[in-house]
């Protein structure tokens, strides 16, 4: 067997081998080991069995994970995101947004949406974001009548945006896996990112006013009289501090006063500040948000270890150029790649999980990019759109199963899922509208950063 | 075994736990860095190199007391249809197979790698405060180490489940927020639950 066939052999085991369920990072990392002790066995410098590049290319990747500059604000982001988490500014957040929509059509879902749009955008959590939803608004969504798969749809699909809108730690982790300027991934997914959550928006207050009994108005009894003032001043409370907050961080990267590190550790000293101001900050509480973060930070850096070894040796056995000539064989033409690459992101998205498929499977398609002529931030933003199906569509829909686990006992999964259908169209029409027009993503970074 | 199980879960976790802190060092120390520079105009020399070591050996001495957690992600869509008899046998042989290679290598690696820094006194060239690396790199080391005992232990606890069909209960730890709540909810919680059947039988509200 020639070597890139050796390569080949070897990606296929290992994806077979993800299937047993072993935790992956170490599947990669002591394939990457096997399958390189081959690739850079040479018999003349063998004195003993360790005399084998593989193990010099092992600790030199894995040194370059725990030194890299960019995956340094994953923890710094996952302390923030954990801290406001628990604040206890969710209720607060949804009570005054209810009371300030209140005129709207569909006000209780309106409320809904930004407040998980806003609590995802700044923990970045997906899970946590839909179960305290799903505990506060889902119940008072319900109890004032309004349509079951409509009042879910809006929370999962809502908690989700986390992911897309910066400051989102899965872009600093395609940023790592990329080489593209995080700075300018933050920069591209902010259009992007406020276009869906405004056709969500529109979707939302546009629906209701079209079937009223969606969503019913609430009487004036039922929602209490509040003077402006009143409102105003839970405005200041609760909304502003975590939009600033959020705010901050973001104008810090995106003016350059700051790397991304630097504004996240502004981001967490602000969270924990907010926490003191809401007198939720316990010793137990930075007890637990300092052990969680750590043991979220290792998974997803383990997983950039073995898959670094694991990639390099695969590309050295000439894998990446195989994969290269199969490809570029194909005779596709610009569209039909994206659409196919997106598409096999999107099925990947049913079996695994976020970070698997951008430290591991997204470098795939990356040096393929240069051929067709795509832009890998733009690609990035487009990944970062469509991951938010993988949280949404079954069988792995982990929001609908988070929502579904805290919702009453009547309310069934497939209502659930009726629900997000909308809101899986909406992300399709904004990777459609993008495609069509990309400078929604580009226009941004080229216009700050030239 | 299980004593066993529970002594080496207690030193992992101890070692995960006491290097989390770095988080805490890490963010004030970074903010200080944005305080000076904006501030009082006199940006630090060493902020940088103290933001990535901590970074680095926050994840690295975590990755075992991660693993004794089962906080790796494993592509678990066949794997928790399983009985719990059968994942463990599987677990067993790819402990052996998969687990200890790679974990051996970064042991030998990287005892190689830093006592060829420590030989020198190693210093980071990331900035001009030459702050000193080789303990740094070291870590590579005692992370190796921390893995290859919390292997053993994993090992145990594969064989307990092939002898008694059920996994050893964890120990209660710090959780993420939507498992506190969905446990609260009085439902399985989403681990390797029952969600791929729930799909199929939407109406029975399974508990």
């Amino acid at each position: 067997m020639t070597d890139p066939q050796i390569a080949v052999m070897m990606l296929g085991i290992f994806i077979m081998t993800i299937f047993l369920g072993f935790p992956i990072s170490f599947t990669l990392m002591a394939m990457g080991v096997g399958f390189g002790y081959y690739a850079y066995y040479d018999a003349e410098r063998m004195r003993t069995i360790f005399d084998n590049q593989i193990f010099d290319l092992f600790v030199n990747q894995t040194y370059s994970v725990m030194a890299n500059d960019v995956l340094t604000a994953i923890p710094l982001f996952l302390f923030m995101g954990y801290i406001v988490e628990r604040a206890n500014i969710v209720d607060r957040l949804f009570n005054t947004l209810y009371l300030t929509a209140r005129n709207l059509p569909g006000a209780m879902a309106v409320a809904a949406l930004a407040t998980c749009a806003m609590f995802a955008t700044a923990t970045g959590i997906i899970g946590a974001v839909v179960t305290l939803m799903g505990m506060l608004a889902f119940p008072a969504m319900l109890k004032a009548k309004y349509d079951t798969s409509f009042a879910s749809g809006v929370i999962c699909a809502g908690g989700c945006l986390g992911i897309l809108i910066p400051p989102s730690i899965m872009l600093i982790v395609y940023a790592a896996a990329s080489n593209v300027s995080i700075v300018k991934l933050y920069a591209g997914a902010l259009i992007p990112g406020f276009l869906l959550a405004g056709l969500y928006m529109a979707y939302v207050v546009g629906r209701a006013a079209l079937n009223p009994s969606l969503a019913p108005k609430a009487t004036d009894e039922e929602v209490g009289s509040y003077s402006a003032l009143q409102v105003a001043w839970m405005l200041l409370t609760s909304f502003f501090p975590l939009a600033i907050l959020i705010l901050s961080v973001l104008g810090a990267i995106l003016f350059g006063l700051a790397t991304p590190s630097e504004a996240a550790s502004i981001g967490a000293l602000g969270g924990l500040f907010l926490a003191a101001a809401y007198r939720s900050l316990t010793w137990e509480r930075l007890r637990q948000s300092v052990y969680l973060t750590v043991r979220t930070s290792a998974m997803v850096c383990w997983l950039f270890v073995g898959s670094w070894t694991f990639s390099s040796v695969f590309s050295y056995l000439g894998g990446e150029h195989l994969v290269s000539e199969f490809v570029l064989g194909l005779q596709l033409s610009p569209i039909l790649f994206l659409i196919l690459a997106q598409l096999i992101i999107f099925l990947l998205g049913w079996p695994l999980e976020w970070s698997e498929i951008i430290i591991i499977f997204v470098p795939i398609f990356l040096p393929l990019l240069p051929h067709f002529g795509v832009d890998p931030l733009f690609f990035g933003i487009l990944v970062a759109l469509n991951l938010q199906t993988s949280f949404l569509t079954p069988p792995m829909a982990m929001a609908a199963y988070y929502l579904k686990g805290v919702a009453p006992p009547q309310v069934t999964l497939v209502q659930i899922f009726k629900g997000v259908m909308p809101f899986l169209s909406m992300i399709v029409l904004s990777m459609v509208l993008l495609y069509l027009f990309p400078v929604l993503a580009l226009g941004l970074p080229e216009l700050v950063y030239g | 075994m299980e004593r066993f199980i529970e002594i080496v879960d207690g030193i992992t976790a101890w070692f995960g736990k006491a290097f989390s802190w770095c988080i805490l060092i890490m963010t004030f120390g970074v903010g200080y860095e944005v305080f000076v520079r904006y501030v009082l105009n006199d940006p630090t020399a060493w902020s940088f190199d103290i933001s990535y070591m901590m970074y680095g050996t926050l994840f690295m001495m975590a990755g075992a007391y991660t693993l004794s957690r089962d906080g790796h992600v494993r592509g678990d869509f066949l794997y928790r249809l399983w009985k719990p008899r059968t994942q463990a046998k599987v677990e067993l042989v790819l402990y052996f197979l998969f687990f200890y290679p790679g974990v051996i290598a970064l042991i030998l690696a990287g005892w190689k790698y830093s006592s060829r820094s420590w030989r020198y006194s190693e210093v980071s060239v990331m900035s001009p405060a030459n702050v000193p690396i080789f303990q740094f790199k070291t870590i590579i080391v005692a992370a190796g180490v921390l893995l290859f005992i919390q292997g053993l232990a994993q090992i145990c606890r594969c064989l307990i489940c092939i002898r008694d069909g059920a996994w050893p209960k964890a120990k209660e730890d710090v959780e993420e927020m939507e498992e506190v709540l969905l446990r609260q909810h009085e439902r399985e919680i989403l681990n390797h639950g029952s969600e791929a059947v729930d799909v199929i039988v939407p109406e029975g509200d399974r508990k």
